[in-house]
Formats: structure tokens, C-alpha cells, sequence
């Protein structure tokens, strides 16, 4: 069985999270212990809150992500936590993220839409990977964010329209590091799909 | 294409066994028709695009066992959970969050204590944290400092806020307080005109649109949904994000999937 570890560094609701995970079969650790990444098939990077407060408390967890990534396992992101792997982000006072996807954090320009954009909205993908097989163009994901990421056509594996195209889900390089702007554990049998994808690439 | 969504409603409440049911469901086919986790199942098959449950017992005894039913509902649906009902305290939504829902709303206690909404949103995000206001129609304009409403008929009225379930007038100007919530930092508004709950006559429009088009956060009409048609002009007129609805869906005479068909046909972005 695939040992997913869910770094747990702030607040909110991770239990949806695990149990879209575990639907696909894998075992699940919610950890604050950096000792767990280590031996992790996949990590995943929760988040809802501030960068700022995220950053701060994700501090014990910087080297063994590092050396985590570097070993070429397979890491998501979500929501913030696809926030967290640009070089900075301009919530609040210009902070400093992980910098494991080239690209920046925005906040949303007035386009005369509300803020946070909130609720269903479609993708597109944009690149081939294994964590949208078997998911349709068009297919609805759901929002929830004031802040989006803005990187190059290289890094973006799927967008989203809303006033401006922005990036709703991002890679690396080497393909292993992914984040979604959306929240899989809350967009219904499309969103299980990716999770289960996801443990398909651990 | 950002769509609308169309949230069920499900006021949660104990029964004499200490039991969660749903008030005033009527399904004939539901195993047990008040259970408020069957009820979540049913509409997520349905395509509901969240789903809130309001605690209205909102007793100590009843928080347990809602906590209970959260868990168990975010263990089998995987989509938005909303939760509200006697949300007086940080630990309150801590525990809450923790058993699988995505956001609380507040209502009274922010009232009460309007930086109770400021200490939530500052710990949780603002996403986390909507603040339910519910409303009266107040013909009296009794002074200059009230936002004045145009109702339907031509007449003004301004709208006061009304707390513990409607039943005590506050004074305040709905539209003012609106305004200060999202200041505050609300992630979103729930909007109830207490005119329309239960009516089946429809949103209250003008205010709906009012807030829809005075704030930049999202506004969810609540009250008075007796048809499709009514959801309808919650997004045309109302100009609403999101439209919630109970008895509609609890008494069977719509699926949301009937709803979204037929805000599909009307031209109106919805996820089918």
C-alpha cells in the first residue's frame, strides 16, 4: 500500500483530503513530523490561510522537502499549497516561498468580478500527465481563492477562465511536483479521480 | 465559465432519541427520511454543488452529535460543506473544520461581537468564515443615515438585521452591516430575508441585488425558493453567486438536477 504523508502545518479541514486519498487505496499520515516525509511514496501540501502563516510553519518541513523532491517522488499541492511552491507570493508582506515551481503569487486584478473567486469552474488542460488521465477537458473543479498563480506556459498543466486565464494547476520540470489551485478533495468523482491518479503516480 | 451554484439546505435538529434528523423532509423512499447523511448523499448524487447544514437545536448536546454528522457525510461526499448554528467561539469552528466541513457561518455571535469575524478569518482564512444575515423589510424610514430600498411596488423601505432566528430586531441597516462584514473580512455573505423564508413567493430581489452589487464578495439568497423559475431570478435579477434552498428539494418536488436543467436552458452557467 502507497504511504501518502499530508503535512499538517496550519488549520482546516484535512479530513476530506484523507479520505479522498485512502478512497484510492493508499495509507494515510497526517504528520507534523518532518522524520515522515522521508519514507512518504507521496506528500501532499494542504493549505487554506495566509502564505505568510503557512510559510512560517512550514519552516521544520523545509529540508526533508528538499531532499524529498530531489528523490524524484511524487508531491501535489492544493490550493495554497500550489501557492506555496512559487519563489513568492505578494499576500501581505512579499514572502519568500519554496520556489519548486518557476512562477509568482498574484492577487486577483479588478476585472468587476467578485473576490475570492468561489465555486465550480471549468478546466483546460493544457499538457499531458498521468494526474489528469482519464479527465475530460471542460470537466468542473471547485475554488475557492483571492490570490492565483502566475508562472509560464511550461509550468501550467491545466487553466482556468475567470476575467484573466490563470494557472489551475502547475509542474516542474522534472514532473513530480504538482499543485491545483482547486480542491480535488471537493470537486466530486472528477476530484477523486486525480487524487486516485495521484496515488497511481506514487 | 464561473458557474452558479445551487446549495441545499439542511436544518439539522435532535430528536427525542437524541438523534440528528432533517426538519421537514418528505421523502417516502429514503430509508430513514431524516437522516441528515442520506439526505447529503441523495443530493450530491444529485448535483448539488455544496451542501449546508444549520444546527438548529445549536444545543451542547446537539453539537456532538452534528460534529458526528459531518464526519460521517464528509467521509462519503466530496464536495463543499458548510456548517452554522450557535457559532459563538474559535474552538467552535477549530472542531468543526476538523471533522470535514469547509466553512461555518456566523450570524448572532457576529453580531454581537462584529471582531469575532476578524479573529475567525485571521486563523481560518477568510474563505472559511460567511456570515449569515438575516433580514426584515422596515417600512418606517426613521432616519436619514438608512439605506433606502426600493421594493417591488415602488415603495422604500430599508432593511434591518434580525437575530436569534428572527425573532429580535436589531436596529441595524442590513446593507451597512453587509458592507462592514466584508471589511471584516468574510469570505462570503448568506443573505435570508425573513419576509420570503418559507413563503415559496421567491427571493427577496431587492435586496439581493443590492448587496450582490454594492460588495466584491460572493452573496448566497436564501429564502423563499418554491420553484425553478425562483432560482432563475435570484441569478438574473437578484444577481446572486449562489442560491440555497430547503423545502423544495427536501419535499421531492425538484431534484437539483431538475433546478440545474432548467437553468441550463435559460442560459444560466451551472455544473451538470
Amino acid at each position: 500500500m502507497k504511504k501518502i504523508v499530508i503535512i499538517d502545518y496550519g488549520l482546516g479541514n484535512l479530513r476530506s483530503v484523507r479520505k479522498g486519498l485512502e478512497h484510492a487505496g493508499a495509507e494515510v499520515v497526517i504528520s507534523k513530523d518532518p522524520a515522515d516525509v522521508r519514507d512518504a511514496d507521496g506528500v501532499i501540501l494542504p493549505g487554506v490561510g495566509a502564505f505568510s502563516d503557512a510559510m512560517k510553519n512550514i519552516v521544520p518541513f523545509l529540508d526533508v522537502i528538499d531532499e524529498y523532491v530531489t528523490s524524484g517522488r511524487p508531491m501535489l499541492g492544493i490550493c495554497l499549497g500550489q501557492q506555496l511552491l512559487m519563489a513568492h507570493s505578494e499576500e501581505g508582506q512579499k514572502t519568500t516561498g519554496l520556489d519548486l515551481v518557476s512562477g509568482h503569487v498574484v492577487r486577483f486584478p479588478h476585472t468587476g468580478l467578485k473576490v475570492p473567486h468561489m465555486g465550480w469552474n471549468s478546466l483546460t488542460i493544457e499538457q499531458d500527465h498521468p494526474f489528469f488521465k482519464n479527465i475530460p477537458d471542460g470537466t468542473f473543479v471547485y475554488f475557492v481563492h483571492s490570490f492565483y498563480v502566475d508562472t509560464d506556459p511550461a509550468h501550467t498543466l491545466a487553466s482556468c477562465e475567470y476575467g484573466i486565464r490563470f494557472a489551475a494547476s502547475v509542474v516542474n520540470e522534472a514532473g513530480n511536483v504538482i499543485g491545483t489551485q482547486f480542491h480535488p478533495e471537493k470537486s466530486g468523482d472528477m476530484g477523486l479521480q486525480m487524487l486516485r491518479n495521484f496515488v497511481n503516480m506514487c | 465559465m464561473l458557474t452558479k451554484r445551487i446549495i441545499p439546505c439542511l436544518d439539522v435538529t435532535l430528536d427525542e432519541a437524541g438523534g440528528t434528523v432533517v426538519k421537514g423532509v418528505e421523502f417516502v423512499d429514503l430509508k430513514k427520511a431524516g437522516d441528515p447523511v442520506e439526505l447529503a448523499k441523495r443530493y450530491n448524487e444529485q448535483g448539488a454543488d455544496e451542501l449546508v447544514f444549520l444546527d438548529i437545536t445549536a444545543s451542547h448536546e446537539g453539537r456532538g452529535t452534528m460534529i458526528d454528522v459531518i464526519e460521517r457525510t464528509a467521509d462519503e461526499v466530496f464536495i463543499p460543506l458548510t456548517v452554522g448554528g450557535g457559532i459563538n467561539t474559535v474552538e467552535d469552528i477549530r472542531q468543526i473544520l476538523r471533522a470535514g466541513a469547509d466553512k461555518v457561518t456566523i450570524n448572532t455571535a457576529a453580531v454581537k461581537n462584529p471582531e469575532f469575524i476578524t479573529e475567525a478569518a485571521d486563523i481560518f482564512g477568510s474563505q472559511c468564515i460567511v456570515t449569515s444575515i438575516d433580514c426584515r423589510r422596515n417600512p418606517v424610514v426613521d432616519s436619514p443615515d438608512r439605506t433606502v430600498i426600493t421594493l417591488e411596488d415602488g415603495t422604500p423601505a430599508w432593511y434591518e438585521v434580525v437575530i436569534y432566528g428572527g425573532r429580535k430586531p436589531t436596529g441595524i441597516d442590513a446593507v451597512q452591516w453587509a458592507k462592514k462584514v466584508e471589511e471584516l473580512g468574510s469570505g462570503e455573505i448568506m443573505l435570508t430575508s425573513m419576509d420570503r423564508d418559507g413563503t415559496y413567493d421567491g427571493f427577496d430581489i431587492p435586496i439581493t441585488r443590492t448587496l450582490s452589487e454594492e460588495l466584491d464578495i460572493p452573496i448566497i439568497a436564501s429564502g423563499g425558493v418554491g420553484n425553478p423559475e425562483h432560482m432563475y431570478g435570484g441569478f438574473v435579477d437578484g444577481k446572486a453567486d449562489a442560491g440555497l434552498a430547503a423545502s423544495i428539494f427536501h419535499f421531492g418536488e425538484y431534484t437539483v438536477g431538475d433546478v440545474k436543467e432548467y437553468l441550463k436552458k435559460k442560459g444560466i452557467p451551472v455544473r451538470i
